[in-house]
């Protein structure tokens, strides 16, 4: 059985925990064994915390990729966009910049006695899902649900940088559309899909109010295409369309986690979900 | 008349050095401008910013607004013909203007709190019985719920000077 150290984040265990649930419940039925990472920290979050001091961004990032190479996992799994793009990129930095990679490990052995070694390999849950889990082996386990229009909302940090990441075409990209799909949706084009939802690179803490006018041109191009639920891959573009609608008031459209809508499909307790903390409310 | 403003390669260079290798590449031909979800909604032009990076033009660029309303979506980066690494740029420049005081208070406030915490949203008794109630540890098994992990964390901060500069405050 694949086992994997699950790497919680900040939103998701805090904000919403329906995520968390779903995801636990959802790896679970699939086979996949998701381990807790005692001690583990914020990843540090790529848009504030970069943007102020990348020695530290780097150094925060290397103990929680430290703890997890010392756990005997298959490597480190991911449910949010942006702390797949800090574990992924600092990994991918120190394995490929040795003088870096001792400059941080000097800092990281002087505060914690860990060091990160580069033997562990950072996932995205929906990258994994596709490439590990298959469409065919989701489709099997979907139990019901209804065939509703979905605007899968990809994220920017999911996918891109393109040139390391290496996981899907970065201006038409399928995988996420193909697992909804396989989850008995219909996901539906819109204008400027792929268009960032707003909140990252620290806009939405510094200029609410720029993050909500890039959330808000979104939202019309899926009102547009007559969807019924937007399903996004990763907490902080969950938060800025669940909150972001309601400050926003013209827009009603629930959203999904993928791991809420797989749980829904896979007929697990709606009560597991956590849907009722979200701010837009949702009927599906 | 107007006069020409100098170049400055050595704030240029200090870019690079801070990460923004890339910046000599940029021929200026605006695809990052016109890719630019942020830019659609403001006066925000990333191909500016480059242009005063690459001319070293440091007063016009580390305090400047424009520097804070990219989304890092890397949707330039993608597309940049000459590979520029723009938002390595961007990221090297806000280090940079940030050393020099120029921090935004809320900012700063969700830096002290993953400074203090470890984390950058805070744990309040609500989340602890909405995590019970979903059959999840009340207390996530974070830092949150090991206290000598979160003095390692601080410890970092106080290596790499990261508390002081956030304690430092807004310019």
């Amino acid at each position: 059985m694949a086992k994997y150290a699950f790497f919680l984040g900040c939103i998701m265990p805090l904000r919403y925990p329906g995520i968390e649930s779903a995801s636990r419940e959802v790896f679970k039925s699939l086979g996949i064994e998701l381990v807790d990472m005692q001690g583990a920290s914020c990843c540090p979050a790529p848009g504030v915390m970069r943007s102020f001091d990348q020695t530290y961004w780097m150094t925060v990032a290397a103990r929680n990729l430290a703890i997890a190479e010392k756990m005997g996992v298959d490597g480190v799994l991911t449910i949010c966009n942006g702390c797949f793009d800090t574990l992924f990129e600092v990994a991918h930095k120190l394995n490929h910049d040795p003088e870096l990679r001792k400059k941080i490990n000097k800092i990281l052995k002087d505060a914690t006695g860990m060091e990160y070694n580069g033997t562990i390999a950072v996932r995205h849950f929906v990258e994994l899902l596709y490439r590990d889990v298959g469409v065919e082996a989701i489709r099997a386990k979907v139990k019901g649900g209804k065939n509703l229009k979905a605007a899968v909302h990809y994220g920017c940090h999911f996918l891109k940088p393109s040139n390391i990441k290496k996981i899907d075409d970065a201006e038409r990209p399928h995988v996420f559309d193909d697992i909804v799909e396989a989850a008995g949706m219909t996901s539906v084009p819109y204008k400027d899909k792929g268009t960032c939802c707003g909140a990252g690179g620290g806009v939405r803490a510094r200029t609410p109010d720029v993050a909500l006018k890039m959330t808000s041109e979104n939202l019309k191009n899926m009102t547009a295409a007559g969807v019924d639920v937007i399903v996004d891959c990763c907490p902080f573009c969950h938060l800025q369309y669940d909150a972001g609608q309601v400050v926003l008031k013209e827009y009603k459209i629930p959203v999904l986690h993928l791991s809420q809508l797989l749980g829904l499909a896979f007929g697990l307790e709606k009560d597991k979900l956590g849907l009722e903390v979200h701010q837009t409310k949702v009927n599906l | 008349m107007a006069e020409a403003k100098e170049p400055n390669p050595e704030f240029t260079r200090k870019v690079i050095d801070a990460g923004g290798k890339t910046v000599n590449l940029c021929f200026q031909c605006g695809t990052c401008t016109g890719s630019c979800p942020s830019g659609r909604q403001t006066a925000f032009r990333v191909r500016k910013v480059v242009r005063r990076a690459q001319l070293g033009f440091e007063e016009d660029v580390l305090p400047s607004e424009d520097l804070w309303l990219c989304t890092t979506c890397y949707t330039c980066y993608e597309r940049c013909p000459r590979g520029v690494e723009i938002v390595d740029i961007i990221m090297a420049l806000r280090n940079m203007a940030v050393r020099k005081g120029y921090m935004a208070e809320p900012h700063r406030k969700v830096a002290e709190l993953i400074s203090k915490t470890g984390h950058l949203v805070s744990l309040r008794d609500e989340d602890k019985t909405l995590r019970g109630k979903l059959g999840l540890q009340a207390t996530p098994p974070t830092v949150f719920s090991d206290p000598k992990a979160l003095e390692e964390v601080k410890k970092i901060a106080a290596l790499c000077g990261f508390d002081k500069l956030v304690a430092g405050g807004a310019k």
